[in-house]
């Protein structure tokens, strides 16, 4: 068997561990049947496994650590789209993927079908630490200063049954990253890893602790500028330590790491971890570069070659399809590697659900990561799918070819690239559809040329206050509410996860669903009426401040 | 009172046991119990005398046990015997065991050859614990001593 690109390739060792946690689910599932579990004692062990109970049905979370796959792993999730839930998945803000009508009793058989691909649902949910999400462009972008898949695939392994962390105050996320340009949002994480390479050859990290959305949104704040990789584990250890000891637990809303770190103040917390770092055994903690280069031996790294004239074929067919330069302009990303290129796949068509696939789709991404990319496909925190490596020669052929599955829209960063959390439909905690509305703004601004005229803009919906949509952090947030029975959106404006990370502000009074659709098209007209030459969205907001806006979107309300 | 070992380390049962403010009258005592939210490292002038540390689970879900067994273990190098009680799950077994806990009191109903199989369900951990442990191929992976 051939060893993957991109992810950590499983030995027998790691099979038989699935195996035993599928074996301890099945027991568990017929515990809660005959009674012997509670429900109250079940769930958070449901949980555990990526299972939730919805509105309507239970819902199952797959893990896609680092977000990076395998062709075959899509296939995978193709099958079980037919099999077990209505032909679509839904790819997550989490780079992970849920199936949103799964029945309880074929849980077992569809765990197993995924350990056979090497997959899981482990800690996708509950109070541990969650699936590790990385940079959808690692290991390609030529910005890039580490592969930041080694170490997340390292955290994925120490965080996974960790024995001390399992049982957390509450949810616990970490990111991590190895570009300067941040494109995994770390200071929105409960802790957020930017790695870069450090003198002595190993890698080095800075380490940014009590960021997170939510009820109360909170920028993270750096703990440690240059922690070394001997040391990253039992950092990590000591911070997730002083967060289980302290961490609230008599109030859900209060209980994540942000609140402990606000209390006590950054500083406070970090000398608290730094009195655990000089209790612990830190050889006994210690990450030897043995562990790291056995780790780093299980991922497979592309050959790359390609003709000389790669670039030029790709010029070329830019100047004589202006919709494939269109696409090429929005939809890729700088390769480190000349004649390549990383090439974003939007599932956010015109109208549709926003990071929804169709097990066709899923099959034909498959085969096209095949074909273009070394069987390897990310998932982005957008909700987008990357082929991370195509020869530029053989951009076309690849654009040609998602035409014809309809995945070829143009809008990678821009207004049509709407993050939307499931909303109304699926969550019980929801006030507001958030689907619908994130279908008629992708409508409203459908058409792939007014998009690239508007440039860089996101739009991110919330169905309620839990903030899964990330409102707070889109350039144009929109948050459900219920008035008195109704579904109204509340605007933000100016939120941003990326460099310079903030959080947005209330533009003014919520709107019902169609008057707030409304509302964007005037405030992204006035815009378009107002800007600099060069500036995008964010700047004219920066440098005008938000009362041209505010004027627009209430003009005829 | 039943009670479950984790290990090699034989449960005692102790006659008195009393909480942390009784501990520094009570100069005979050799079993304490830790209340939730006690921070271990104020048994730091009896670890000599202490022959039990009793932790107990007001909730399963409270985590903070692993903790302070932890503590007591790794910081304290606390060398006697450690107790969960209180609502603790079979489920739990192999976390209580790894953070250092060598005993549980059964809840009421429990089955013992579930907190058994619970106990060695996994054939590695992905991380270090404090069980004595060798590394299983290369990376992480560890088998410990059970």
């Amino acid at each position: 068997m051939s060893v993957p690109v991109g992810h950590y390739q499983y030995d027998q060792v790691d099979r038989d561990f699935l195996e035993a946690r599928i074996a301890e689910f099945s027991e568990q599932v017929a515990r809660r049947i005959d009674g012997s579990l509670s429900e109250d004692e079940f769930k958070p062990l449901r949980l555990m496994n990526g299972l939730y109970l919805q509105l309507h049905a239970y819902m199952l979370r797959i893990a896609i650590p680092y977000g990076t796959i395998d062709s075959k792993q899509m296939r995978m999730f193709a099958h079980i789209a037919r099999r077990y839930d209505r032909d679509y998945g839904h790819f997550t803000t989490r780079q992970n993927i849920q199936f949103n009508w799964i029945k309880l009793e074929e849980t077992p058989d569809i765990l197993r079908d995924l350990a056979s691909v090497d997959m899981h649902a482990i800690q996708t949910s509950g109070n541990c630490i969650r699936n590790v999400t990385s940079d959808e462009f690692a290991g390609a972008a030529a910005d890039e200063l580490v592969d930041p898949r080694i170490h997340a695939e390292i955290l994925r392994q120490w965080s996974t049954l960790h024995p001390e962390f399992t049982f957390l105050p509450r949810k616990f996320k970490i990111a991590i990253s190895g570009s300067p340009h941040d494109r995994v949002a770390a200071r929105f994480h409960d802790i957020g890893i930017l790695a870069r390479p450090g003198d002595d050859g190993r890698t080095v990290f800075r380490i940014f602790v009590g960021g997170g959305l939510g009820r109360t949104p909170i920028i993270g704040q750096e703990i440690f500028d240059a922690v070394p990789e001997e040391r990253l584990l039992a950092t990590l250890e000591a911070i997730v330590r002083v967060y289980n000891a302290h961490g609230r637990r008599d109030n859900i809303y209060k209980a994540r790491i942000k609140i402990l770190v606000q209390a006590l103040g950054i500083d406070a917390y970090r000398e608290a971890v730094e009195a655990e770092l000089a209790q612990m055994d830190l050889e006994h903690y210690r990450l030897t570069p043995e562990m790291v280069d056995a780790i780093q031996a299980r991922f497979a790294v592309p050959e790359l070659s390609a003709p000389d004239n790669a670039a030029q074929e790709l010029a070329s067919k830019r100047r004589e399809n202006p919709e494939f330069d269109l696409w090429v302009r929005s939809n890729t990303h700088p390769h480190r590697e000349a004649g390549h290129i990383i090439a974003v796949v939007s599932l956010k068509p015109a109208g549709g659900i926003p990071g929804d696939a169709t097990s066709a789709q899923m099959d034909r991404l498959a085969d096209l990561a095949d074909e273009y990319s070394f069987g390897e496909l990310r998932i982005t925190h957008l909700q987008n799918i990357v082929l991370g490596h195509v020869r530029q020669d053989r951009l076309y052929a690849l654009w040609s070819s998602l035409k014809e599955v309809d995945l070829a829209s143009a809008n990678i960063g821009l207004i049509g690239d709407i993050v939307a959390c499931p909303g109304l439909d699926y969550c019980a905690l929801a006030n507001a559809r958030s689907i619908p509305i994130a279908q008629k703004l992708g409508a409203r601004f459908g058409d792939a040329s007014l998009q690239a005229e508007i440039g860089a803009l996101r739009i991110n919906i919330s169905g309620c206050i839990n903030a899964c949509g990330h409102h707070h952090a889109g350039h144009i947030g929109l948050l459900g509410v219920d008035k008195r029975g109704e579904e109204f959106f509340q605007i933000t404006l100016g939120g941003r996860a990326e460099n310079g990370a903030s959080i947005g502000t209330i533009l003014g009074p919520a709107l019902p669903e169609d008057d707030t659709v409304d509302a964007i098209a005037r405030l992204v007209d006035r815009y378009l009426g107002i800007r600099q030459k060069g500036e995008t969205f964010l700047d004219t907001l920066d440098r005008l401040g938000d009362a041209p806006f505010k004027e627009a979107a209430y003009e005829t309300v | 009172m039943r009670l479950f070992e984790l290990g090699e380390r034989t449960a005692k049962v102790h006659e008195s046991l009393v909480t942390l403010p009784e501990l520094a009258e009570n100069t005979d005592v050799r079993a304490v119990l830790l209340d939730i939210a006690d921070d271990p490292a104020a048994l730091k002038p009896y670890l000599n005398r202490l022959e039990l540390v009793v932790l107990r689970f007001p909730i399963f879900r409270d985590g903070r046990i692993f903790t302070q067994a932890r503590e007591l273990r790794e910081y304290l190098r606390f060398s006697g015997e450690i107790r969960a009680e209180g609502h603790v799950l079979p489920d739990q077994a192999a976390f209580l065991k790894r953070c250092g806990v060598d005993s549980v009191v059964l809840p009421e109903g429990s089955d013992p050859e579930l907190w058994e199989r619970q106990l060695h369900r996994f054939p590695v951990a992905y991380q270090r614990s404090v069980l004595p442990s060798r590394p299983v191929g290369a990376g992480l992976r560890v088998e410990e001593e059970t």
